[in-house]
């Protein structure tokens, strides 16, 4: 039988199928951090159950950790608490913790490619929704709640239904100043935010293919934007680079046996998907978002759509348009910002520190722009400086933080003032979620750089030499 | 027994005809610093619900004493967004058993599937009948059958089926919860985990 690369992927991680029910699915890959996992260890307490398998999930502090100063103890007592609890946690059931300090932490869908925890045809979890970033490699990954992080602890297995399949191609190649951030808002604007739901998505096509693999992840990590439980790419040669030589990565003839599987993991010709969506990439633009969530994005050049032109309730859209303090018809071009984010899961790699600094070199940042640089790891921290950018940034005028998950969400000190405009490289620009009242321009690193720069919202294509 | 179970639930539900309610709102992320699951309900729609100072929003329909119920009715595309199981905490700890909307992201309808609150999907025309019905009269009643599979509006009587698979509604109905199921089937996991490396 044809059979898609999901399929292959999700059918042999399936111990158990329930009749009228979900699947018993086996999880290779288990990543905690310190938000989503105290209350799943206290059932675990409660229940007096172990972890089954503790070498297979990994720990690592990144939502509720500071940006500055991560020498000293977190000044928030409920953060320390949280902290504490994970630290506490992962040690006494033998699990792997890169805590504040630690040469490996970092965001967890950041530092679980760095060290080769993500890995082709596994199936990977956590108590986060931007999870689906490991899928990148060609792995079923997405997020779960605190009760299936449990079960995971617990059994190594949740109960999932198996989605429906999805197939999204672009074909050709992007037009200069096109980032995969662009691709994926290009998407969701195309999808909305619910128009992959109940679907798990593959992407193919060449541009997809012409990706680097950390163009691959920020474009898998938006993949919930769009609804979708998780986004996947056939792995190949640039896939099987990226991973060889780290360090839970197998090597000899485990590399050689898993090699094996890796180059069966891709859709057979002819295996057919619920539903098939094909774009060219010459039709996408550099793309900002102008509302509360990650379907309102929009070509930077153009102008926001009227309520009568975009479906749904013309209610909630004028609730979003009021609350961003924006009208229909208008420009973005031009409009003042007063925050700039580099970071997230999105958009926290050395690519998108290289882009950014890409535009920046030479300049300064304007007197209007408080900008937050953090990095998605220590190892991305280390990059940044091996490779000269951090006397860039410093020369332009910018600060750099160390790294978290940050103002993406906002738990720490991190926060966008209310009513104030944050140009941000993160992945969701819902009310509130940059700080309360905060309002959210989502968009790539190089649209971010312009903003940062001009201090206004400016197309990155006339900046760059 | 991990949770209440649910059978039959006859209710005045509480209206939020928004759409897209994404699990910032429902619970923002600076409130999910507990290492318990206690409390989350004091800050179910926080920004919505609560001005800067703490003072209450008069217009947000959780401070009109008006609207009550153990259901909550919301827009398409209801809970988007975050995987944070405190959303549906949240949900619950506030005293809702069951929410309503003509359309689910599948995290917060998985998690709530997992604590005990019902996610109820009916169609666009019937969530509108409900939402103009509540508007006319706030004491209107809404019936879940869960047994039947069933949600029926008392004032005109009219009904619709909804779907839920056969092992999630057995779970509901009596309290089971998947852990039980799972540590049930260990010598078959273990077994199968053997042959897959890490």
């Amino acid at each position: 039988m044809k059979q898609t690369l999901f399929d292959k992927v999700w059918d042999s991680h399936v111990v158990h199928s329930i009749d009228k029910g979900p699947d018993v699915l086996f999880i290779d890959r288990h990543m905690i951090h310190e938000v989503t996992s105290p209350v799943a260890f206290l059932g675990l307490k409660n229940r007096a159950l172990p972890v089954l398998y503790p070498e297979r999930t990994f720990a690592t502090a990144d939502h509720n950790t500071p940006t500055l100063n991560q020498h000293l103890p977190v000044a928030d007592p409920l953060s320390r608490n949280q902290l504490k609890a994970l630290e506490e946690n992962a040690n006494a059931h033998g699990i792997s913790y890169w805590g504040l300090g630690h040469k490996k932490n970092g965001i967890v869908h950041v530092v679980g490619p760095e060290y080769g925890i993500t890995q082709p045809g596994a199936t990977i979890v956590c108590g986060d929704s931007h999870t689906s970033t490991h899928g990148a490699f060609g792995a079923i990954a997405f997020g779960i709640g605190t009760s299936e992080v449990e079960m995971v602890l617990a059994t190594q297995c949740i109960m999932q239904p198996k989605p429906k399949k999805m197939r999204i191609s672009i074909n050709g190649s992007l037009n200069h100043g096109v980032t995969p951030k662009d691709v994926a808002l290009f998407i969701i604007s195309k999808l909305t935010t619910s128009g992959a739901t109940g679907y798990f998505v593959e992407y193919a096509g060449e541009v997809f293919e012409q990706l680097s693999m950390e163009g691959r992840m920020t474009v898998c990590n938006l993949s919930i934007e769009m609804g979708a439980r998780g986004g996947m790419i056939a792995p190949d040669e640039k896939t099987f680079e990226y991973i060889k030589g780290r360090e839970f990565t197998p090597e000899g003839a485990a590399w050689d046996k898993a090699m094996a599987y890796w180059e069966t993991l891709h859709t057979d010709e002819g295996a057919t998907f619920d539903k098939e969506l094909v774009f060219e990439g010459s039709e996408i633009d550099p793309m900002i978002t102008f509302g509360t969530n990650p379907g309102m994005g929009m070509s930077i050049t153009k102008a926001i759509p009227t309520a009568s032109s975009v479906e749904g309730g013309a209610a909630t859209y004028k609730k979003s348009l009021d609350y961003m303090g924006y009208a229909e018809g208008e420009s973005m071009l031009g409009k003042p910002i007063d925050f700039v984010f580099i970071g997230s899961c999105t958009n926290g790699r050395i690519e998108d520190f290289r882009a950014f600094a890409s535009i920046v070199k030479g300049k300064k940042r304007a007197e209007n722009v408080t900008a937050w640089l953090v990095p998605g790891s220590h190892k991305v921290l280390a990059s940044i400086k091996e490779e000269g950018l951090l006397d860039i940034f410093e020369a332009a005028k910018f600060e750099l933080r160390e790294p978290g998950c940050s103002a993406c969400l906002a738990m720490n000190d991190d926060k966008i003032p209310a009513g104030k405009y944050a140009v941000s490289t993160s992945n969701r620009n819902f009310e509130g979620r940059q700080g309360p009242g905060s309002r959210t321009l989502l968009a790539s690193p190089l649209v971010a750089a312009a903003a940062a720069i001009t201090g206004k919202i400016t197309d990155p294509r006339t900046l760059i030499q | 027994m991990a949770y209440d179970s649910f059978s039959i639930l006859t209710s005045t539900a509480v209206p939020l005809p928004i759409e897209n309610v994404d699990t910032d709102q429902i619970i923002p992320a600076r409130f999910l610093k507990a290492t318990e699951r206690v409390g989350f309900g004091d800050n179910l729609f926080r920004d919505w619900r609560y001005n800067q100072d703490d003072t209450p929003k008069v217009d947000f329909v959780l401070n009109n004493a008006t609207y009550q119920g153990k259901i909550l009715v919301g827009g398409h595309n209801f809970g988007s967004g975050s995987s944070r199981e405190h959303a549906a905490w949240a949900v619950y700890d506030y005293g809702f058993r069951c929410v309503v909307s003509s359309f689910f992201a599948d995290i917060f309808r998985n998690n709530c599937l997992n604590i005990g609150v019902l996610p109820v999907q009916v169609s666009a025309e019937f969530l509108a009948e409900i939402f103009e019905s509540i508007q006319n009269d706030p004491a209107t009643e809404l019936t879940v059958d869960l047994h039947k599979q069933n949600i029926s509006l008392a004032s005109s009587g009219t009904s619709e089926s909804f779907e839920i698979n056969a092992y999630k509604k057995d779970n509901m109905l009596n309290g089971y919860d998947d852990i039980d199921y799972l540590s049930n089937m260990k010598s078959e996991i273990v077994e199968f985990a053997q042959n897959t490396p890490l």
